[in-house]
């Protein structure tokens, strides 16, 4: 399967607008799910007024939040797959520019030394774009998420060592909760990386940060701290907005990789409640957009 | 817990007025401020020919399309999309925003910290805590762009919104030294060695 640059331009544009005003599905359900289980009155006027901005965008056809974010595109390449690299990245790049000057969106994107704003959300580096490969034959996805700032902004990474053990990266999690109280948009999805080298471990936070609700991790101690890092978390009051109440998170998330017998990494990424993000999968019978 | 509706400009008593756990819509003017015109105003000596005194602001950059002036799109900007952002990164403007400026209200989301409580104390003024990343439903109580100064930070502009039934706001911080942000907090932070001992952390 041979992959039209032209294509892959018009699915980046089109990928941003639509998971900046659609919400997976998966998240929609989370949301349900802490609306039956909230206690705090005030929490649960939080969260009711966050489940009616999901229809109110859907209604009038505008951006869920106002915060376009930093856009990433994460693509995934099966077997083969043709396509010339270089042109693949300069195509969705072109697709982000255009997005944001066509709609028009918010550029929320400036050079980090100036300041200056080119207004296009593209920058040196941005937007991020991630490949990876599957086993899946004749088929390339693009995924598409813009990360607000709110949660981005509280990201943590601690090089703990190994005579402090799992414990530090349960305390890790539990004081990042704390400090990030409303600033993140809670509810959230807690984004945990453990192991590998200072990066791998924030891509990884940022994997799982981003990951739909009701995955779990592949590892199955990293899945076992999942479980109970949500329960634990959910203990701790802050609520929907930092205004009290059950609903911190919706769930933390947990990725892992091996790491040096003298390192015991861990990061935390956070995705606010609007946790957006759309896929553009392309197969011998098109492009077909999801979530 | 009373509602109260605003039309601002208030004076510093209508702002002493309210107490944390109150509600508050708004109606008419409402002021868009941000990181960097924040910065422009209070680190660069630039000044805005805005009057705010008695005004609300909201922490805020929109998302806005380009139009012909005209008697509904004043300044030539249709609102796209108008949410708010987090008001954390920009406490240390609170003050002067106040005691240079005259602002009584600051709209936001996620809450300010002790230095911002205190202003709001001595110069008589509350936080409205607004639902963050709920932008689509805000931008429904936005009425017009009715002016727009330091557009050359554009989105980081200082924006002149006309607003109706702006809110409900939650009156989240206020001038008598309460704020649900530090209860919240204490409270959470008091919950932290429970939320350890069931990790099995010791």
């Amino acid at each position: 399967m041979r992959i039209d640059p032209a294509q892959v331009e018009e699915a980046a544009r089109e990928l941003y607008i639509r998971a900046l005003k659609i919400l997976p599905p998966d998240v929609k359900a989370g949301f349900d799910r802490l609306a039956r289980h909230e206690t705090d009155a005030t929490a649960k006027g939080v969260l009711g007024t966050m489940i009616r901005n999901i229809s109110v965008a859907e209604q009038t056809d505008n951006l869920l939040c106002q915060d376009t974010g930093i856009p990433i595109y994460n693509v995934t390449i099966g077997r083969g797959v043709e396509f010339d690299g270089a042109e693949l990245e300069r195509a969705i790049r072109r697709g982000c520019e255009r997005a944001t000057r066509e709609y028009p969106l918010r550029s929320s994107v400036v050079h980090p030394i100036t300041r200056k704003n080119e207004h296009t959300s593209c920058g040196p580096g941005v937007p991020p774009i991630h490949i990876g490969f599957s086993d899946e034959p004749e088929r390339l996805v693009i995924e598409m998420v813009p990360k607000g700032s709110g949660s981005e902004n509280n990201s943590w990474l601690r090089m703990a060592v190994p005579a402090e053990g799992v414990n530090a990266i349960k305390t890790f999690v539990v004081d990042c909760v704390l400090d990030a109280g409303g600033k993140t948009c809670p509810p959230t999805i807690v984004g945990v990386g453990i192991g590998g080298t200072s990066d791998l471990c924030v891509a990884l936070a940022k994997r799982a940060a981003t990951r739909p609700l009701g995955s779990a991790c592949p590892d199955p101690e990293g899945a076992a701290l999942e479980s109970s890092l949500t329960e634990a978390v959910n203990t701790l009051g802050v609520g929907p907005q930092g205004l009290g109440g059950d609903s911190t998170a919706f769930a933390v998330h947990v990725e892992v990789a091996a790491t040096h017998i003298t390192m015991n990494p861990v990061a935390v990424n956070m995705q606010c409640h609007s946790a957006r993000r759309a896929t553009a999968a392309f197969t011998p019978g098109g492009v077909e957009y999801g979530f | 817990m009373a509602h109260h509706v605003l039309v601002p400009p208030i004076t510093e008593a209508q702002a002493r007025a309210l107490r944390v756990e109150d509600t508050v819509t708004l109606e008419g003017i409402l002021f868009g401020i941000r990181d960097a015109n924040q910065i422009a105003l209070f680190d660069r000596n630039r000044t805005t020919r805005f009057d705010m005194r008695g005004h609300a602001a909201i922490h805020t950059a929109p998302n806005v399309r380009k139009v012909p002036p005209s008697p509904e799109h004043p300044t030539g900007y249709a609102p796209v999309c108008v949410g708010t952002t987090t008001s954390a990164r920009m406490e240390r403007f609170t003050e002067p925003l106040m005691e240079q400026l005259g602002v009584r209200l600051i709209v936001g989301k996620g809450g300010l910290g002790e230095p911002s409580l205190a202003a709001f104390g001595r110069l008589g003024g509350a936080y409205l805590a607004i639902i963050g990343g709920t932008a689509a439903l805000e931008t429904t109580w936005i009425e017009a762009i009715e002016d727009v100064d330091l557009d050359d930070l554009n989105p980081e502009s200082l924006w002149k919104f006309r607003v109706r039934g702006f809110g409900p706001l939650l009156v989240a911080m206020d001038s008598h030294g309460g704020s649900l942000y530090r209860s919240v907090d204490s409270k959470a932070r008091a919950r932290r060695a429970n939320a350890l001992s069931r990790l099995g952390v010791k």
